[in-house]
C-alpha cells in the first residue's frame, strides 16, 4: 500500500468513531492540523505549545507519522511527538500504551533511561510466531499508537528528569534534555486514597514549616454527562492554558467545543473576548469550587490565587453556567484590569 | 454400602469447621452433606458480587449472620475502572432484608453503597453487631449517622479507606447514651471534625473497646483525653500531630501513652513531626503493629523508634526509611512478618530517595519470618532477588513494584526473569505474586512451572507475546485472579485456555491486545464466563480485530448482570444478540 492509501485508511477507520466528523483528506503535503474529534479549528487545540509549522516540515512528519510501523509508542523522540497530534483519535484517558519503551531501532537515539537494547524484543519478532492472519491486528493497533505518544508530551509541564543513581551509565544519550514524562493512569499502583492523603500531608506539613505548599494538589474534575470522574493535579501546571489543555485531553469524547480555546499561552487570566466567547453558546465552560462553596467561572482570577482557592472542577454545559454569579463579575473585573 | 452419618451427627462435627473451603468440600460430597452444611453455615464469602445472586445465597444459606462481599476488581484501587461500573451493594442489603433478618455482621471491600443501604441496614436487622467497609463509596455521614443511631448492639463500625461526602461530624452525635457495646470503631478516612466532648463520652461508656481509629481532624489535646478515657486500647490511629510542639502537649502526650499498656496497634500519624515521637517510646515495646505509611518522617528518627519495636510483626512505612533504616529494622525486628514500603512520592517523576533493592535484602536476611512484602523501589536486580528467595523460601506474598515500567536488572541490563524464577521456585508456598521491571515471556514460564501455589497475579508492563499468558493460564494451578495491564498478547492464548477461566474467580486484562472478536468467541465457548468490555467507544463501531481497552472476564451462576452503565458490554452468548447494556438503575 501506498503511504497515502494508507493515510486514507488510517483516517477511515477514524472517522468510524462518532465523534469526529472533521477529517482533512488532503494530500500528504497539505495536510492540516486538524483533531479528528470535531474540537475546534483553533490552533490552541491541545498544543498552545506547538509552534507553527513550516509546510515542508508538515509534509515530511505526516509522512512518518502515517507510516504504518510496528513498534512501542513513545519511541519517537518528543520532538515528533508533538506533531502527531495530529491524527489524535478520541481518547478518554490520557494514558498511553507503552509510554517509555524504545523500540529497537531507537534505543540509541533516545534519550530515555531504558536501554535494554538486546533484550526486550519489539514486535517485528513476536510477529513471527503468529499466524498471517493477526498480522492485521497489529496493523490495525498502530495506528493508536502516535496518538499515545503525543498525548504523553503535551501535557505534562517540562521538568528535568530526575535521574536515580546508578541510571545514569545506562543513558545513553545525555546531550538533550530528556522528556518530561507522561504520567500513566494507575502506576505506580497506588491507591487513590494514600496519593491524595499524602498530599494533603506534604502540604499541610509544608504550611507548618512556613515554605510555600511544593506537593502535589489534586482536585477532581467532573463533567455533566460524563460516566467518568477524573482528578487533577493543578500544581502540574503553571496557567490556565494547560489545565485547559489538559481536561480537553481528559474529556475529549464529550465534545468540549471551545472550552480548551481560552489557553492563551503565558497569559494566566482569561481576556475579556475570550470570556465572551466562552459564555456566548459554547458547548461547555469550565467552573470551579471555591473555598466558600461557591461556583464560580474558571478564569477570573490570577492563577495563584486560583490554584489556591480553587476544590473541585466541573465542566458545565455552557446554558447552564450562565447563570453563574461570576461571570458578570468576572467580565468586570477583567475589565478593570485591562 | 456407605457409612450415613445422622445429620445431628454431622451437624456437630461441621461446628468445628469455619473455613469456607473446607465447608465448600463438604457440599460437595453428597446431598444430604449439602443439606446440612447450607443449613449450618454461619459466615458467608462471596468473593465476586457478581458471580452469583443475592437471592440464591440468602436461599442457601438460612442461618446466615455475616456477609462478606466484593465488588469491584483490584485494578479500580488504581483508578483502571472508571466510576460508575457497578459493584452496588443496594440489591444485596435488600435481599438480606427480606430473608436473612437475623444477619449480624456486613463486611463489603469496593462496593458502591449508598445511604439508603446504610438505613436498611439500620431498619432490617435487629441485631446487628459489625459493620466494615473497605475501599467503598457511594455514601455520606447521614447513612452512618443511621447505623450509629439505630443499632443498638453495634460492635463494630469501621469505614476504612472509603471515599465518603463529608457532611459533618455530627453523626457521631447519633450514637445513643445507652449505647455501650462498641468494640471497634474506625473513622480515620472522614474528613470533618467531630465534637471531641461527644466522642470523650461514647469511649467512656464503652468498656469494651479495644480497636479506635481516629481521624486527621482529631487534634492532639483531643488525642490525649482520649487515651485517657480508654487506656485499654489495644489498637490505636491517632489523629493529626501537626500542632507546634509545646513542652505540656508533649509531656502528657507522653503520660497518656504509658498508660495504654495494653496497646499493640499504631497508625495515624499523619504530620507527625519527629519532636513527638519520643512521645511513643513508651508503647514500642509492646507494638506488633506500626503503620508508619502516612508518617513523613526521615531517618534518622525512624531508627530511634523501630529499634525500640523489638516484637513488631507488621511494619508499614515510607521508602523515606531508605536502605539504612531497613537494615535497622532487620536488626532489632526479629518478629517482623510483614513488610510494606510506599513511596513518598508517588509520581513517575520521583525524587532521589535513598532506598534501593538493598533495603528488601536486609530484611530478607535478618527477619527469619518475614513471609508478606510489599515493596515500592525505583529499580531492582536479579541478584537482590536470588538472595530474597534464598533467604526467605517461606514467603507467602511477594509484591514488587518496579517503579519505573520495563526496568531491567540495572546492573547487568538483564530482564529480571530470572530473579522471579528464583522467588517461584524457591518461595513453593507462595500465594500472591506481584511481578515488575523488564520481564519476557520467560519470566512467566518459569513462574507457570513453579507457582503452583500462587493463588493471585498481578502483571504491568510485561512479556513479549501471547506465550506469556499461555504459560501462566497452562501452569498456574491455583490460579484464581489474574490482573493484567499494558501487555502485548492477544487473543491466541486467552482462546486457548478458555476452559482455565472458569476455575478461576476472575481476569482483568487491560490496555492489552485482545480483539473484540475474540471476546465474543470466548462467551460464545463459555457460557457461564461473564465477559464484560469497558470500552469508551461500542465495540461494534471498529473491526472485531481491533483491541478492546478493558476486558473483565468471571465466572458467575447469575448469568450477564442487569446494571451495566454505558460503557460496559456484557457479550452474549447467542452470537446474534451482539453485545448489550442495559441502562443502570
Amino acid at each position: 500500500m501506498s503511504t497515502e492509501e494508507e493515510l486514507q485508511s488510517n483516517v477511515s477507520v477514524a472517522s468510524s468513531s462518532p465523534t469526529s466528523n472533521c477529517i482533512s483528506r488532503n494530500t500528504l503535503g497539505g495536510l492540516k492540523e486538524h483533531n479528528y474529534l470535531g474540537l475546534s479549528d483553533c490552533s490552541s487545540v491541545g498544543s498552545s505549545t506547538l509552534s507553527p509549522l513550516a509546510e515542508d516540515d508538515k509534509a515530511t512528519i505526516s509522512l512518518k507519522a502515517t507510516e504504518l510501523t510496528l513498534g512501542f509508542p513513545g519511541s519517537q523522540s518528543p520532538a515528533k511527538d508533538t506533531e502527531l497530534n495530529l491524527l489524535s483519535p478520541a481518547k478518554l484517558d490520557e494514558k498511553p500504551f507503552f509510554p517509555l519503551l524504545p523500540s529497537k531501532d531507537e534505543i540509541c537515539s533516545s534519550s530515555q533511561k531504558n536501554n535494554a537494547s538486546g533484550n526486550k524484543r519489539g514486535y517485528s519478532d513476536t510477529m513471527d510466531q503468529f499466524a498471517e492472519a493477526k498480522s492485521s491486528v497489529y496493523t490495525e493497533k498502530n495506528w493508536m499508537f502516535p496518538e499515545a505518544a503525543a498525548t504523553q508530551s503535551v501535557t505534562k509541564k517540562d521538568v528535568p528528569q530526575n535521574i536515580p543513581k546508578g541510571q545514569s551509565s545506562t543513558t545513553n544519550n545525555s546531550s538533550s534534555p530528556p522528556a518530561a514524562k507522561a504520567q500513566i493512569v494507575g502506576w505506580p499502583p497506588v491507591r487513590s486514597y494514600r496519593k491524595n492523603t499524602l498530599a494533603t500531608t506534604c502540604k499541610n506539613s509544608d504550611e507548618v514549616d512556613g515554605r510555600p505548599g511544593s506537593g502535589a494538589l489534586f482536585v477532581k474534575v467532573s463533567m455533566d454527562g460524563a460516566p467518568y470522574l477524573r482528578k487533577v493535579d493543578l500544581r502540574s501546571y503553571t496557567n490556565y492554558g494547560e489545565l485547559s489543555s489538559a481536561l480537553e485531553k481528559m474529556f475529549t469524547t464529550f465534545t468540549l467545543g471551545q472550552c480548551g480555546s481560552n489557553g492563551a499561552a503565558g497569559k494566566d487570566m482569561l481576556s475579556e473576548t475570550k470570556l465572551k466567547d466562552l459564555l456566548n453558546g459554547k458547548d461547555y465552560v469550565l467552573t470551579y469550587e471555591d473555598k466558600d462553596g461557591d461556583w464560580m467561572l474558571v478564569g477570573d482570577v490570577p492563577w495563584e490565587m486560583f490554584i489556591d482557592v480553587c476544590k473541585k472542577l466541573k465542566i458545565m454545559k455552557g446554558c447552564d453556567a450562565i447563570g453563574l454569579a461570576a461571570a458578570p463579575r468576572a467580565m468586570e473585573k477583567s475589565k478593570m484590569r485591562a | 454400602m456407605g457409612l450415613r452419618f445422622p445429620p445431628k451427627v454431622l451437624e456437630h462435627i461441621l461446628s468445628f469447621i469455619d473455613s469456607n473451603e473446607d465447608r465448600n468440600s463438604v457440599s460437595l460430597v453428597c446431598k444430604s452433606w449439602f443439606e446440612t452444611e447450607r443449613k449450618t453455615r454461619k459466615r458467608v464469602f462471596v468473593g465476586n458480587c457478581y458471580a452469583v445472586s443475592p437471592a440464591a445465597v440468602t436461599r442457601r444459606f438460612p442461618e446466615m449472620r455475616s456477609l462478606t462481599l466484593k465488588g469491584k476488581p483490584h485494578f479500580a484501587d488504581y483508578n483502571l475502572v472508571p466510576d460508575g461500573w457497578g459493584g452496588y451493594a443496594w440489591p444485596w442489603i435488600e435481599a438480606m432484608a427480606a430473608k436473612s433478618s437475623s444477619l449480624e455482621e456486613i463486611r463489603m471491600k469496593r462496593m458502591v453503597v449508598t445511604d439508603e443501604c446504610l438505613e436498611k441496614i439500620a431498619a432490617s436487622f435487629k441485631d446487628f453487631k459489625v459493620l466494615v467497609l473497605t475501599s467503598c463509596e457511594g455514601f455520606s455521614t447521614d447513612g452512618i449517622a443511621a447505623i450509629a443511631a439505630t443499632c443498638r448492639n453495634l460492635r463494630v463500625l469501621e469505614l476504612r479507606e472509603c471515599i465518603v461526602e463529608d457532611l459533618g461530624g455530627d453523626w457521631l452525635s447519633y450514637f445513643p447514651e445507652s449505647s455501650t457495646s462498641l468494640v471497634s470503631l474506625d473513622f480515620s478516612c472522614l474528613d470533618s471534625e467531630v465534637k471531641i466532648s461527644d466522642l470523650e463520652r461514647l469511649v467512656s461508656r464503652s468498656p469494651n473497646l479495644k480497636s479506635l481509629k481516629l481521624n486527621p481532624a482529631v487534634t492532639l489535646d483531643g488525642l490525649v483525653s482520649l487515651l485517657r478515657c480508654a487506656p485499654q486500647l489495644t489498637e490505636l490511629g491517632t489523629g493529626s500531630f501537626a500542632a507546634q510542639l509545646k513542652p505540656e502537649a508533649f509531656s502528657k502526650l507522653s503520660e497518656a501513652f504509658s498508660n495504654c499498656k495494653q496497646l499493640q496497634s499504631l497508625s495515624g500519624l499523619w504530620d507527625v513531626l519527629p519532636e513527638y515521637l519520643p512521645a511513643l517510646y513508651s508503647v514500642c515495646p509492646g507494638l506488633t503493629s506500626l503503620n508508619l505509611s502516612y508518617a513523613t518522617v526521615r531517618m534518622p528518627d525512624l531508627v530511634e523508634l523501630l529499634r525500640r519495636c523489638s516484637k513488631l510483626q507488621k511494619l508499614w512505612v515510607m521508602d523515606l526509611i531508605e536502605d539504612k533504616g531497613l537494615e535497622a529494622v532487620a536488626s532489632y525486628c526479629k518478629e517482623l512478618r510483614e513488610l510494606r514500603v510506599f513511596p513518598s512520592e508517588p509520581d513517575l517523576d520521583a525524587t532521589n530517595i535513598p532506598l534501593t533493592e538493598q533495603g528488601l535484602v536486609f530484611v530478607s536476611k535478618g527477619c527469619r519470618k518475614l513471609e508478606s512484602v510489599l515493596y515500592f523501589c525505583v529499580q531492582f536486580t536479579n541478584a537482590a532477588l536470588f538472595t530474597i528467595a534464598r533467604k526467605r523460601p517461606n514467603l507467602k506474598c511477594f509484591r514488587l513494584c518496579v517503579i519505573e515500567p520495563f526496568a531491567p536488572d540495572y546492573k547487568t541490563n538483564e530482564p529480571l526473569d530470572k530473579g522471579f524464577k528464583a522467588i517461584a521456585e524457591g518461595c513453593r508456598d507462595l500465594r500472591r505474586l506481584s511481578v515488575s521491571g523488564l520481564l519476557s515471556d520467560k519470566a512467566f514460564k518459569y513462574i507457570g512451572k513453579h507457582a503452583k501455589k500462587v493463588r493471585m497475579l498481578s502483571i504491568a508492563f510485561a512479556g513479549d507475546s501471547d506465550l506469556m499468558l499461555h504459560h501462566l493460564l497452562s501452569g498456574c494451578q491455583s490460579l484464581k485472579k489474574l490482573e493484567i495491564r499494558d501487555c502485548p498478547f492477544g487473543d491466541t492464548a486467552l482462546l486457548e485456555h478458555a476452559a482455565k477461566l472458569e476455575t478461576m474467580r476472575s481476569l482483568w486484562m487491560s490496555s492489552c491486545f485482545v480483539s473484540f472478536g475474540a471476546c465474543k468467541l470466548l462467551s460464545q465457548k463459555m457460557p457461564r464466563l461473564n465477559v464484560e468490555v469497558i470500552d469508551e467507544h461500542p465495540p461494534e463501531s471498529r473491526p472485531e480485530s481491533s483491541p478492546v481497552e478493558r476486558i473483565y472476564i468471571y465466572r458467575t451462576v447469575a448469568g450477564p448482570r442487569m446494571d451495566t452503565p454505558e460503557f460496559v458490554w456484557t457479550i452474549h452468548k447467542n452470537p446474534e444478540n451482539g453485545v448489550s447494556h442495559l441502562a443502570i438503575k
